[in-house]
C-alpha cells in the first residue's frame, strides 16, 4: 500500500510557501528551453498555467475540446473572485480569508494548502489588473468590491455579473501572447482519451483530433490536467454541456488517486428545470440572496399566484430556520432547506421543485432603480429564459449541481500521485473540502495556475533536464492508442437503439435522487445496483451513428458517457463509506435533532483517495489524516 | 408544437452541402431551439442516421460556441441574445424555419452548422494581449482607473467571439471583433504602451485572413447578440490612424 505522502513543509502556517519556495529546486533558462509540458484544459487553471510556463521558457502544448480556448467554461463564471486585499479596511487579512475557507470547508481541507490560496489570492488580482481585466471600480478610480456568499468582509472583486468571462478572457490573452512567440502550441478540438505513463512517470497523452477523428500521440516531460470538474454527473448542472471527468477518470486508472469523489457542491439558486429535454440549469448567481428573500407557502400544495399570496401565510424558511444568515446561509445549507420544503410538499410551480426569491420587499425599500442596477443583467437572462420578469413576480429556483469539491488527490505540490502528473484548477480536489464558499474557485484556479504550480513543477522538471524529448513510437504510446482505438470501436459497433445522451439523463437522475443533496445506506446500495444495471444496457443498446474517422459528437459523447458510469459507481462507494455528514455530503443518518449536518471527527477527518485497482476493478482506500494545527475545530453552526 | 426545419447538412469541409427539410413535431415553447434541435436529433441517432451537428456548450449565451443562420438572422430573430439562449416561444406552430452555418469565407464549414472560427484566434494572437509577465505586476491600487473609463472598457471586453458580426456583414468584415478589443485597452492605461502595435498588428492579421472592409452598414452592432457598439470600430480608425503618423 503507498503511503499517502502530502509533503507539507514543516514549521509555522504562514511560512510554508516562503520556505517551500526557498528550498525547491529551479531550472536554468537554457534548461527550459529543452523541457515539453503538456496541459489538458484552457480554463482559467489551465490558460494560467500554460502562459506561465511558456513565459518561463517551456515548451508548451495547450489542449482544449473547445474550437477556441476562450471557451472553457471558467468563462461563465458570475459573481466574482475573492482576494485578502482588505481595500475596504474591514478587517480583511490573509488569515481571514484562510479560516473561512477552512470553516466554510467544514473542516476537511488541507490547512497548508488553503492558506497559500489565500496568500497568493493578491497576487492574482494584481495581475489581472495589470493585463488589463476590467473589474469593477469606484469613483476614485480603485477597484471596488461586494460581500460574497455569507462572508463578514467586502473581498469579492467582479466584473458585473461577469466576473468569469473577463478573468477567463485575461488568461486567453496571455495565452495568446505565448502562442505569438512560439512558446505554447495549442490543440483546440482535441479531447485526451488517456494518459501515457512510463516508468512510472506521466510522459504524455493520447487524443482525439474531434474534427478528423484521427488519434494523436503527444509526448512531454511532464503533464498538467487542468480538466475542471464533473458535476454534469447530474445530466442537467450549471457546467457546460459538455463538461465532463474522462481526463482525471483515464488518469486515475492509471495510477492517480481520486480524492473525495462524492463532494458536490450544489448551488442553491439555479433556474428550475422547465421541460423534459432541457439539456443544463442555468445558474442565477449567488448576489441575489442579498436582496432576494426566499419563501414557499405556508399552505401545502398552494398553487396561487406568488404574488397574491399575504406576507402572513409565507414561510420565509431560511430567515425562520437559520436567524442569525437568513437568506446568506452558505450554499448546501440553503440548498438542502429547499430541498426538504418541496420534499414536504411545499414547493412551487407545477413540479413542486422550486421555490421562490423575491425581490418585492427590496424594490420596495431602495426603487426599482437600485435593484435593475445591481442585478438588472440577471433579470433579463432569467425573463429570457422563462418569459416572466422577477420585477413583477419571484423568481423561481431550484438547487443545481455546480461544482466538485473531489478530484485528483494531490499534494502540497499539486502533484497527483503519479510522478510528472498534476492536478490544478477544478479538476483536483482542491482547497475546498466538503463545500466551497462562493468566490474561491476562480481565486484558486488563477493561483494554482499563475503561482503555484510553476514552481512546483520546476521542482520536479530539475530532475528531469537530462531526459531528451520522449519518443512517441514507445511501446507505452502504441498501447495507449490501442486501448484508445479499441474502446471506440467497441462503442460504435454496439448499434443499438439509444442515444448516449439518454443513458446519461437516466445515470443522472439516478445520482441526482440518491447520491445528491441528501444521501442514505439504503438509496446508495440501491442507486450503485441500478448504476451498474444501465451501464449493462449502455453497453447492449447504445447507438452512436457515423464513423470514427470524422467528426462524430455522438461518439465524443458516448465515451464520455462510459467514464461516467465508473464515476458515479467510485461517488457511490465514498458517499457510503463516508457515514458521516460534512458540507455537501448529508449524510440522513448523521443529523442532529433539527436536522442540521453531524460531522463525526474522531471517525472521519481524513481525506479519502481511492486507488483504482484494475485486476480487480475494486477501489482501495487510502486515508490522508487532516490535522488542524492553526484553527480550533468547531461545529459549522449558522443559526 | 410542430415546426417545419430547413437545415444545411454538409458532411465535411471538402463535401457539397444540401438543405434537408424535417418536419418535426414534438417542440414545446419551454424549450430552447438547441434543445428542439437535440430531440430532433434524438429521432434521428434512434433511426441510425447521422445527427445535426452544431457548436455549443455553456449554453447559456456567454462561451460563445453557439451559432447559426435561423431564418435569416445570425442567433435568430430575436435580439441581444445567442442562439442557445433563443426559446421556442418565440416562433408559431406550424412556422418554417431555415438553419444554416456562418457564411463567410473566413469561417469554413467543417460540418453541417459548425463552422471553423479558428481565424478569430490568430487576430487575438496577433496583438490581443498586454505584456505583462506573470510576477511583476505592481499592486493594482497603483494603477487608478476613471471608472467611466473602465466602464467603457468593460462594454467592450464583453465580446463572446460567436462570429455573428462577420455572418451578419454583406462584406463579411471581422471590423467590430477586432475593435472591441483593441478598445478595451485602448481606454485603459495598462493598454496605453503597446497600443500602436497592437492596432496594427491585428489590422493586418485581419486582412490577411480574408475579412472583408467595414462599410458602415452597422449589421454587425445590429445582430450582436452582446450588442457590442459600432464606436468601437471608429476608435479603432482613430487608434489605426494615430498609429500611422506617430
Ligand atoms: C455557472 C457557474 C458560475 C460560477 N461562478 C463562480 C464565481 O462567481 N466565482 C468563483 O470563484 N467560481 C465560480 N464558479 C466555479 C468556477 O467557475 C470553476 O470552478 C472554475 O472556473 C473551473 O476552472 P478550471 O480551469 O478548473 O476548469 P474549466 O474552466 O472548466 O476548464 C476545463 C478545461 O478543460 C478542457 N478539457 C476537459 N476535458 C478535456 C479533455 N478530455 N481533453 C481536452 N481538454 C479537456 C476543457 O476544454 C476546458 O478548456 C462557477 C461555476 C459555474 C458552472
Ligand atoms: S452555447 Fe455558449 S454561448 Fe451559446
Amino acid at each position: 500500500m503507498t503511503k499517502l505522502n502530502s509533503k507539507i513543509p514543516s514549521g509555522p502556517l504562514a511560512e510554508k510557501w516562503t520556505k517551500y519556495k526557498d528550498t525547491a529546486n529551479l531550472v536554468n533558462p537554457a534548461n527550459k528551453k529543452k523541457l515539453d509540458v503538456i496541459v489538458v484544459g484552457t480554463g482559467l487553471a489551465g490558460a494560467s498555467a500554460a502562459s506561465s510556463l511558456g513565459e518561463l521558457g517551456y515548451q508548451v502544448k495547450n489542449f482544449c475540446y473547445q474550437d477556441s480556448s476562450r471557451r472553457a467554461h471558467s468563462v461563465a463564471a458570475q459573481g466574482g473572485i475573492n482576494a485578502a486585499k482588505n481595500y475596504r479596511n474591514d478587517g480583511d487579512s490573509i488569515y481571514h480569508l484562510f479560516y473561512d475557507m477552512i470553516k466554510g470547508g467544514d473542516y476537511r481541507a488541507r490547512e497548508a494548502n488553503v492558506y497559500r490560496a489565500a496568500q497568493v489570492s493578491n497576487d492574482v488580482i494584481d495581475h489581472f489588473t495589470a493585463i488589463g481585466v476590467p473589474f469593477a471600480r469606484d469613483y476614485g478610480g480603485n477597484l471596488d468590491n461586494r460581500s460574497f456568499g455569507g462572508v463578514q468582509v467586502s473581498r469579492t472583486f467582479y466584473a458585473k455579473g461577469l466576473t468569469g468571462q473577463q478573468c477567463l478572457l485575461g488568461t486567453y490573452s496571455s495565452l495568446n501572447r505565448q502562442i505569438n512567440k512560439g512558446m505554447v502550441t495549442m490543440y483546440p478540438r482535441q479531447e485526451m482519451l488517456d494518459l501515457v505513463v512510463i516508468d512510472g512517470k506521466a510522459r504524455g497523452i493520447i487524443t482525439r483530433n474531434l474534427i478528423t477523428g484521427e488519434i494523436e500521440r503527444h509526448s512531454a516531460h511532464a503533464v498538467v490536467l487542468a480538466t475542471g470538474g464533473y458535476g454534469t454527473i447530474y445530466y442537467l448542472s450549471t457546467l457546460a454541456v459538455n463538461s465532463n471527468p474522462s481526463a482525471a477518470w483515464k488518469a486515475h486508472k492509471k495510477g492517480a488517486y481520486f480524492a473525495n469523489p462524492s463532494f458536490v457542491q450544489i448551488h442553491p439558486t439555479s433556474i428550475p428545470q422547465l421541460n423534459d429535454f432541457q439539456a443544463k440549469l442555468t445558474l442565477m448567481s449567488e448576489s441575489l440572496r442579498n436582496d432576494g428573500r426566499i419563501w414557499v407557502p405556508k399552505a401545502k400544495g398552494d398553487k396561487r399566484h406568488a404574488n397574491t399570496i399575504p406576507n402572513e401565510e409565507r414561510d420565509y424558511f431560511l430567515e425562520r430556520r437559520y436567524p442569525a444568515f437568513g437568506n446568506l446561509v452558505p450554499r448546501d445549507v440553503a440548498s438542502r432547506a429547499a430541498k426538504e420544503r418541496c420534499d414536504a410538499g411545499y414547493g412551487v410551480s407545477d413540479t413542486g421543485l422550486a421555490v421562490n426569491l423575491d425581490f418585492r420587499d427590496a424594490i420596495q425599500k431602495q426603487g426599482k432603480k437600485a435593484i435593475e442596477s445591481k442585478y438588472g443583467n440577471l433579470f433579463e437572462m432569467y425573463e429570457t429564459i422563462t418569459g416572466t420578469s422577477p420585477y413583477d413576480e419571484p423568481m423561481r429556483i431550484y438547487p443545481a449541481g455546480h461544482y466538485t469539491m473531489g478530484g485528483l488527490w494531490v499534494d502540497y505540490e499539486l502533484m497527483t500521485t503519479v510522478p510528472g502528473l498534476y492536478a490544478i484548477g477544478e479538476s483536483n480536489f482542491s482547497d475546498h473540502g466538503a463545500n466551497r464558499l462562493g468566490a474561491s474557485s476562480l481565486m484558486q484556479t488563477s493561483g494554482d495556475g499563475y503561482f503555484i504550480l510553476p514552481y512546483t513543477i520546476a521542482n520536479y522538471l530539475s530532475d528531469e533536464i537530462r531526459t531528451p524529448r520522449i519518443s512517441t513510437d514507445l511501446k507505452e504510446f502504441e498501447e495507449a492508442e490501442k486501448e484508445v482505438m479499441n474502446q471506440l470501436e467497441k462503442l460504435i459497433s454496439i448499434k443499438g437503439t439509444k442515444s448516449a445522451t439518454s443513458f446519461h439523463r437516466k445515470l443522472g437522475k439516478i445520482m441526482w435522487d440518491y447520491c445528491g443533496m441528501s444521501r442514505n445506506e439504503e438509496g446508495l446500495n440501491k442507486a450503485r445496483v441500478m448504476v451498474k444495471k444501465l451501464k449493462e444496457d449502455f453497453y447492449k443498446d447504445l447507438m452512436v451513428p457515423g464513423g470514427l474517422n470524422e467528426l462524430n459528437q455522438e461518439l465524443e459523447k458516448a465515451g464520455r458517457v462510459a467514464d461516467y458510469f465508473d464515476v458515479a459507481d467510485l461517488m457511490i462507494t465514498d458517499a457510503l463509506n463516508r457515514t458521516e455528514s460534512c458540507g455537501a455530503h448529508f449524510r440522513e443518518e448523521s443529523q442532529t435533532e433539527e436536522g442540521e449536518a453531524k460531522r463525526n471527527d474522531a471517525d472521519f477527518m481524513y481525506v479519502a483517495a481511492w486507488e483504482y485497482n484494475s485486476s480487480k476493478q475494486i477501489h482501495q482506500l487510502h486515508k490522508e489524516d487532516l490535522k488542524y494545527e492553526e484553527v480550533e475545530v468547531k461545529v459549522r453552526s449558522y443559526k | 408544437m410542430r415546426v417545419k426545419l430547413k437545415i444545411w447538412r454538409q458532411k465535411d469541409a471538402n463535401s457539397k452541402g444540401a438543405f434537408v427539410n424535417y418536419d418535426f413535431d414534438g417542440a414545446s415553447p419551454e424549450m430552447s431551439f438547441l434543445e428542439m434541435l437535440d430531440a430532433l436529433n434524438t429521432r434521428l441517432i434512434e433511426k441510425g442516421e447521422d445527427p445535426i451537428a452544431f457548436d455549443s456548450d455553456c449554453r447559456e449565451g456567454i462561451c460563445g460556441a453557439c451559432g447559426m443562420y435561423i431564418n435569416g438572422y445570425p442567433h435568430g430573430p430575436v435580439k441581444g441574445i445567442t442562439t442557445c439562449h433563443l426559446s421556442m416561444r418565440y416562433f408559431k406552430d406550424g412556422q418554417n424555419i431555415v438553419v444554416e452555418p456562418w457564411r463567410s469565407k473566413a469561417f469554413p464549414v467543417i460540418r453541417d452548422l459548425i463552422v471553423d472560427r479558428n481565424s478569430f484566434d490568430k487576430i487575438q494572437v496577433a496583438g490581443g494581449f498586454i505584456s505583462t509577465n506573470v510576477g511583476s505586476a505592481p499592486d493594482s491600487h497603483a494603477i487608478p482607473v476613471i471608472k467611466e473609463k473602465s466602464d467603457h472598457s468593460f462594454d467592450s471586453a464583453i465580446c463572446i467571439g460567436c462570429g455573428a458580426c462577420v455572418a451578419a456583414c454583406k462584406n463579411a468584415s471581422a471590423m467590430l471583433f477586432v475593435s472591441a478589443k483593441v478598445s478595451q485597452y485602448a481606454q485603459i492605461p495598462q493598454g496605453k504602451i503597446e497600443a500602436k502595435e497592437r492596432v496594427e498588428a491585428m489590422i493586418q492579421k485581419m486582412d490577411e485572413l480574408g475579412f472583408g472592409n467595414c462599410t458602415n452598414t452597422g449589421a454587425c452592432e445590429a445582430q450582436c447578440p452582446k450588442e457590442i457598439s459600432v464606436i468601437n470600430i471608429a476608435r479603432m480608425n482613430r487608434e489605426f490612424y494615430v498609429a500611422k503618423i506617430s
